[in-house]
């Protein structure tokens, strides 16, 4: 019952608040997107959190989203012994990668009065619901090795009976509480984000590397 | 040809008192809330000296502006700061930000302390608190720290443009009885070829077509910081509260209801000039490209005659409204900066071609060289360049890209508008002296006449030719008039909160 209402009805749920409470917001309060930067106010920390944090933890999400979509090519990808011990070093580095980055973020919270002014309560709660994300994604790439491979067995087949809108929990259900409190925490997260300054995901500027440099606006003219 | 009209703006120096009065003027409006109580969109520098954010003008620091590279025969433009691919990877954490060290902690003081301290001997005290984080601070810098040359001993010698002029030079800024200093008032140049625009990785900024002023989209802003890093002038600031960057809109609102922007309103040495220039904006991608010493130069060649039948005929195939040619026709901006030359803009060695141009200081007018502190008025003041206290170099580093050459040629200018003046209403200097003034510096008695009127007797229409906006023409008539006003308001409809 409770393996129903937590990778069931919750994923669902917290699918349905993270995109439409997104799209709402950004419709409704487009102001409110920023990153919310504190590197103004303090620099150094700022470089080796925010550095280490942003590229350790987006390869791992695009990696976790390619098992999702493209399980094949992902296990073509560690097929030899040599090439899933390589992926499986890579996880592990860009995991405590994102996991120092994300200590010194709270670190550098806690420490700093002139950061501690400008973070919110739901700053609280993204930074420790992500420590421990990230936290309890480093147990299960320790404790229970090669997960490169057992992933594409477990969690792909349920997140794709997920998106088929057949759920089906049981292949996950077996898995020991350090898996199930990851998954969890994944789509908590993704609940959170139209609360929260994970917003400026969505926002990543990716029209940079080909917009024109000058841009001149005209007034519109307004047809009625 | 492509004709485009930008609200240009002229800065007299030689006027300027140092009083401030528009940094005040333009803080009570636009910058008096929490994030923004650092920003000075306008700011008045004393120059030797440091600038606000401190060393501003240190490229190799911050990064700002353009750049050349490749060959001599083919150029190419890229922003100092970094390429687009770069832009993105440093998207986490810009590697050329400013920190709020570079500026200064903004402070209030606990005022409450003087009222509710216990009976005592001693005398309560309000100790300054920080407006960040409301934690006793030690004040160690201001927007305006070595105003006057305070401190100059310290402070001014680290003016970044220091390191280009030689011992000699410098040492005749600084000794005491040759001194010389002058105010620099700045805001946001408006520039055509914008690092701030070009640098925003969301395309938050951008140049109003019709007038010319850069803004950042408050909406479309992500905070990635890096506008700040590009402008060479450092005139994008970020509100750390926010976490939007904001910039000097011009006043775009008292220029759309016909009113000079605040500063140049209240301006009290009356100094600021702002007027309409037609330009070429084909031009731009090659006017930036030439060698430093040209940069001025060419710049002046985009900034089209409004008089000229073949500009007129193009302004109007481009949708300049006729009225709007008719300003630039009396542009005070143009005057000062194509047809007398006189001003010159801000560091065109960033390439940005910045729209505000300065008239370069004359002051003090005492001879560096006096004999026995005595100085005979009608035949040694005004004379000699060479003389002078003003350093050419200084200037020339200031507003010509290093071409000494122009700041001269400004300079005498102002010294045969004076001599002129003083033959004309003292006559303690005689018609040929005149003469041979303006004819040194190859202009006619009618010009020098104008140059005079221009800057010190203008009346404020004469200071302030605003373009008229045709903001009629931009909406159907049967508009509802009751809707349109309600939707025409600028500014948000809701409070600049922080979001969670």
């Amino acid at each position: 019952m409770l393996d129903t209402l937590l990778f069931v009805v919750f994923p669902y749920v917290a699918l349905a608040i993270g995109i439409v409470g997104t799209i709402y917001r950004y419709l409704t309060n487009q102001y409110s997107f920023t990153s919310l930067s504190s590197q103004f106010l303090e620099n150094e920390l700022q470089f080796w959190s925010s550095t280490l944090w942003h590229y350790g933890i987006l390869p791992t999400t695009v990696i976790h989203l390619a098992g999702f979509t493209i399980p094949k090519v992902m296990a073509a990808l560690h097929s030899t012994p040599e090439l899933l011990y390589l992926s499986e070093l890579a996880g592990k580095v860009l995991g405590v990668m994102a996991l120092v980055g994300v200590a010194i973020m709270i670190v550098r919270r806690l420490t700093f009065t002139k950061i501690r002014a400008v973070t919110t309560p739901v700053d609280w709660i993204i930074l420790i619901l992500l420590f421990g994300q990230v936290f309890f994604g480093l147990i299960l790439a320790f404790a229970y090795r090669w997960g490169a491979t057992w992933f594409i067995h477990t969690a792909t087949p349920w997140m794709v009976s997920l998106a088929a809108f057949q759920p089906d929990p049981q292949y996950i259900t077996a898995l020991p509480l350090a898996h199930k409190v990851h998954f969890f925490t994944g789509f908590l997260l993704f609940a959170l984000m139209p609360f929260s300054r994970l917003v400026h995901l969505a926002t990543f500027p990716l029209p940079y590397l080909w917009r024109r440099f000058q841009l001149v606006i005209w007034t519109r003219r307004k047809v009625v | 040809m492509r004709v485009r009209s930008q609200v240009s703006m002229v800065f007299h120096l030689d006027k300027c008192i140092g009083c401030h009065t528009c940094s005040i003027a333009c803080k009570n409006i636009w910058t008096d809330r929490p994030g923004a109580e650092y920003m000075w969109w306008n700011n008045v520098e004393t120059k030797p000296g440091v600038g606000f954010p401190t060393q501003w003008e240190d490229q190799e620091k911050y990064h700002g502006g353009w750049e050349l590279e490749g060959t001599p025969k083919n150029p190419a433009l890229k922003l100092k700061l970094q390429n687009r691919l770069q832009t993105l990877g440093n998207l986490f954490s810009n590697p050329a930000m400013p920190t709020m060290d570079d500026y200064y902690e903004p402070w209030t003081y606990n005022y409450g302390d003087l009222f509710n301290a216990p009976l005592g001997n001693d005398q309560p005290t309000a100790r300054p608190i920080s407006r960040v984080d409301g934690k006793p601070i030690e004040i160690e810098s201001g927007p305006n720290w070595d105003d006057d040359l305070g401190g100059s001993n310290i402070y001014a010698l680290n003016d970044p443009l220091l390191k280009d002029m030689s011992e000699d030079e410098k040492l005749r800024l600084f000794s005491i009885e040759q001194l010389f200093y002058f105010y620099m008032p700045r805001i946001c140049n408006h520039c055509l070829n914008a690092a701030c625009v070009a640098a925003c990785p969301s395309g938050a900024i951008y140049k109003r077509a019709e007038d010319g002023v850069v803004l950042i989209n408050q909406d479309k802003c992500r905070g990635w910081r890096m506008c700040v890093s590009a402008c060479p002038y450092k005139k994008t600031y970020y509100n750390w509260s926010t976490g939007k960057s904001e910039k000097c809109i011009l006043c775009y609102p008292r220029l759309e209801t016909g009113q000079p922007p605040a500063c140049f309103h209240s301006c009290v040495g009356r100094i600021r000039y702002l007027g309409a220039l037609l330009y070429d904006a084909d031009q731009i991608a090659d006017a930036v490209k030439v060698p430093d010493d040209q940069l001025v130069q060419r710049q002046r060649e985009i900034i089209l005659d409004p008089h000229d039948p073949e500009v007129i005929a193009a302004a109007k195939a481009s949708g300049v409204p006729d009225r709007v040619i008719v300003a630039a026709q009396n542009s005070p901006v143009y005057r000062y900066v194509k047809e007398w030359e006189l001003a010159l803009p801000l560091h065109p060695e960033y390439r940005t071609l910045p729209m505000l141009f300065y008239v370069p200081p004359l002051l003090p007018v005492i001879n560096s060289t006096q004999e026995n502190g005595t100085q005979r008025v009608e035949t040694e003041l005004f004379t000699s360049l060479d003389k002078a206290r003003m350093p050419i170099r200084y200037m020339s580093l200031t507003l010509a890209a290093g071409n000494d050459e122009l700041v001269v040629k400004s300079y005498k200018k102002m010294i045969a508008v004076r001599i002129f003046k003083r033959y004309e209403t003292v006559g303690d200097v005689t018609k040929e002296e005149a003469d041979a003034a303006l004819a040194e510096a190859g202009m006619s008695a009618e010009e020098a006449e104008a140059i005079y009127r221009l800057t010190s007797l203008p009346t404020y229409q004469e200071r302030f030719v605003i373009p008229p906006y045709s903001r009629e023409g931009d909406i159907e008539e049967v508009y509802d008039p009751q809707q349109r006003k309600a939707e025409a308001g600028f500014g948000r409809q809701q409070a600049p909160q922080r979001g969670f």
